[in-house]
């Protein structure tokens, strides 16, 4: 795992409080938001559009005032002295693109049109890109504890989830693609949740005691480390191509294991192939966090008559620990990408949006599969760093 | 013990590879074990185009944007090392880290209303993913030389460039390569989902097998993907180990 050598700490001071990323950013925001497209109107969901950036949109009352709400932000954000200050500039921009968006597709569609659409355009994206990359620079400088990051992408998240819910996006075509959709979105990102649970915990379960054994015997290790990689280097489609052959071989043998779900398409081979996939970083993350608990501590513990199972239990597991989720988050992430391509296989999931979008050239519907797919990986990350923070200070 | 595993290594790598170019220079040498997938009249071998042709196809996407990557997320690697960028690094490293969680796919997905159908938006989806390994490996890789050893180059009268590419670089040169190899191992990938959005490459063989429900084509075409990425990071590998034993000055 490319866990990086201790990193010396960055000279703090002058340097670490410096505006420049900040103004970049502003200056990128501002430019967005005077020429690029924020929105562009389609006469339908295939054709592309006409942009329009919003000092251009032909509802001046909104478009001119939104312009100006972002360009405030943008430039307070730039001059800003203390961090909070930027944060919340950051914050305030994000919030308005996102506001000002969904109020902006409700005045440009024509009224009565059924197939025109109103979708977002490179100005959206680059502006709240903006604004996310000032959020986040000021929140680096504030130097937040885990919790308070946790907290922020909640946060986040729950505006986004909010602003859809009160029906402000219901005239941007991606919430159009959402309710032509709505069933199957759900059960699609059930499953989704399906494929990275149903192969995250099988791989927890035989990877981490593979993982203590390999840790144990010094013979082992070397082998079953490099299988595993080897597994790991396949890229996806092909490792859910090579499980089709033989799960649709032993199907076709034993009926009985047909009848009972095993087939050489859908949810048994994409299991499986993720199943293998998990392994890796598991077994690796469970070996190295062995390895690095000291030999005095457990020497001292066998010193106060601990047994074996009580040192493992007691010692040698809360000092592996936080190495281990680092393993887990690493299959999280992973997972949760790798199992949109399990679509192409019948798997279901949220790729299934992003292939039938890519076949149809209908962008809005890849980006209903792929936002939540991005947005549940960045979650993981971001949950599971955390995790790994409190676990090493309690272990430390 | 070590020199029979680098042995044994060799002559697994030299049976792979010369497996890998019957498979692309002759595939119908596999014609009779795959026909015995295919359903009845479906052809056993994929004849729509020559394995060559989409092989260096897809080598040659995934090297131009692996080179690409490699020169840009170096060039920014060493800016926020130096004094000058100190004051990105904070962020930089925020954005590689969370920058991975983004999945290829999604990558793709996105890059396809910005350029088009075709090579174009695997190039740039290979290109933008392909950064980020290598840009966090650079940082570790130059932040990981030990500062006595730059200290020294200093006292001796070396310039910041000269330490740069005389001290730091070689140092970081392990590190940096097995980024790169992360990097293009993903981009191999990547590059066969790729097939799905019109770039021509080995994905081709397993979409089309997908399509048509035709296994022979789906195990051909992922045996070719499958042992391309393993020949690859077999290669690296042995670079990456190379870079790591210390020079005989």
């Amino acid at each position: 795992m490319t866990e990086e050598p201790t990193a010396r700490p960055v000279p703090t001071g002058a340097a670490a409080e410096g505006r420049g990323l900040a103004r970049l950013c502003a200056v990128a925001a501002l430019l967005a938001v005077a020429f690029a497209p924020f929105l562009a109107l389609q006469p339908n969901r295939i054709v592309s559009g006409e942009g329009f950036s919003l000092p251009a949109l032909p509802a001046a009352w909104l478009g001119l005032p939104l312009a100006a709400v972002l360009t405030a932000c943008a430039l307070v954000a730039a001059l800003a002295h203390h961090a909070a200050v930027q944060a919340l500039a950051g914050a305030a921009g994000a919030l308005a693109a996102l506001l000002g968006a969904g109020l902006a597709a409700t005045a440009l569609l024509p009224a009565g049109a059924t197939l025109a659409r109103v979708s977002l355009g490179s100005g959206f994206w680059l502006t709240t890109g903006a604004f996310g990359l000032i959020l986040a620079d000021a929140l680096v400088k504030l130097r937040g504890g885990p919790l308070a990051r946790i907290t922020l992408a909640f946060a986040a998240v729950g505006a986004v989830l909010a602003v859809l819910a009160a029906g402000l996006w219901n005239d941007l075509s991606i919430m159009r693609e959402y309710a032509a959709n709505r069933d199957s979105f759900w059960q699609q990102g059930a499953r989704h949740l399906v494929l990275v649970g149903g192969s995250l915990a099988p791989a927890l379960l035989l990877g981490i005691p593979l993982g203590y054994l390999c840790h144990r015997l010094a013979a082992a290790r070397g082998a079953v480390l490099a299988v595993l990689s080897v597994i790991q280097t396949v890229p996806s489609i092909a490792m859910f191509g090579l499980m089709m052959a033989p799960l649709a071989a032993l199907a076709a043998a034993y009926p009985a294991l047909g009848a009972a779900g095993i087939r050489g398409i859908g949810l048994t081979p994409a299991l499986l192939a993720l199943f293998l996939y998990s392994l890796l970083p598991v077994v690796a993350n469970t070996v190295a966090g062995f390895a690095a608990v000291p030999p005095a501590v457990v020497e001292a513990a066998r010193g106060m008559g601990m047994g074996p199972l009580r040192r493992l239990a007691g010692v040698e597991w809360p000092l592996a620990f936080p190495v281990i989720v680092t393993g887990v988050r690493i299959v999280l992430v992973q997972n949760i990408g790798l199992a949109a391509v399990a679509a192409l296989i019948g798997a279901g999931g949220f790729g299934t949006f992003v292939f039938r979008g890519m076949g149809q050239t209908a962008m809005d519907l890849v980006l209903l599969g792929a936002v939540p797919i991005v947005i549940l990986a960045f979650l993981a990350a971001v949950v599971l760093d955390a995790v790994a923070g409190r676990a090493r200070g309690r272990a430390a | 013990m070590a020199q029979r595993r680098g042995l044994l290594r060799i002559v697994a790598a030299g049976i792979a590879v010369a497996l890998f170019s019957i498979m692309v220079l002759v595939p119908r040498a596999f014609e009779r074990p795959l026909a015995a997938l295919a359903k009845f009249g479906q052809p056993a071998i994929y004849d729509r185009d020559s394995i060559l042709a989409l092989t260096l196809s897809h080598i040659g996407l995934v090297i131009a944007a692996s080179l690409a990557a490699l020169v840009i997320a170096l060039a920014i690697g060493i800016f926020v090392t130096r004094p000058a960028g100190a004051q990105y690094l904070p962020l930089a490293r925020a954005v590689a880290n969370l920058g991975q969680t983004f999945p290829p796919i999604a990558m793709l997905a996105v890059a396809v209303p910005l350029t088009g159908f075709g090579a174009r938006p695997t190039l740039v989806a290979l290109f933008a993913y392909g950064l980020l390994p290598i840009f966090e490996n650079t940082i570790a890789g130059l932040k990981g030389v030990s500062p006595q050893v730059v200290e020294a180059a200093r006292g001796m009268g070396m310039t910041g460039r000269r330490i740069l590419r005389e001290i730091e670089l070689p140092l970081a040169l392990p590190v940096i390569i097995a980024g790169f190899r992360v990097s293009i191992i993903v981009s191999i990938g990547t590059a066969t989902i790729g097939s799905t959005v019109g770039a021509r490459g080995l994905g081709e063989i397993i979409i089309a097998g997908l399509q048509a429900d035709n296994l022979a084509y789906v195990l051909q075409g992922g045996v070719l993907v499958a042992m391309l990425a393993i020949l690859v990071d077999l290669g690296l590998g042995f670079l990456e180990r190379r870079a790591r034993q210390p020079r005989s000055a």
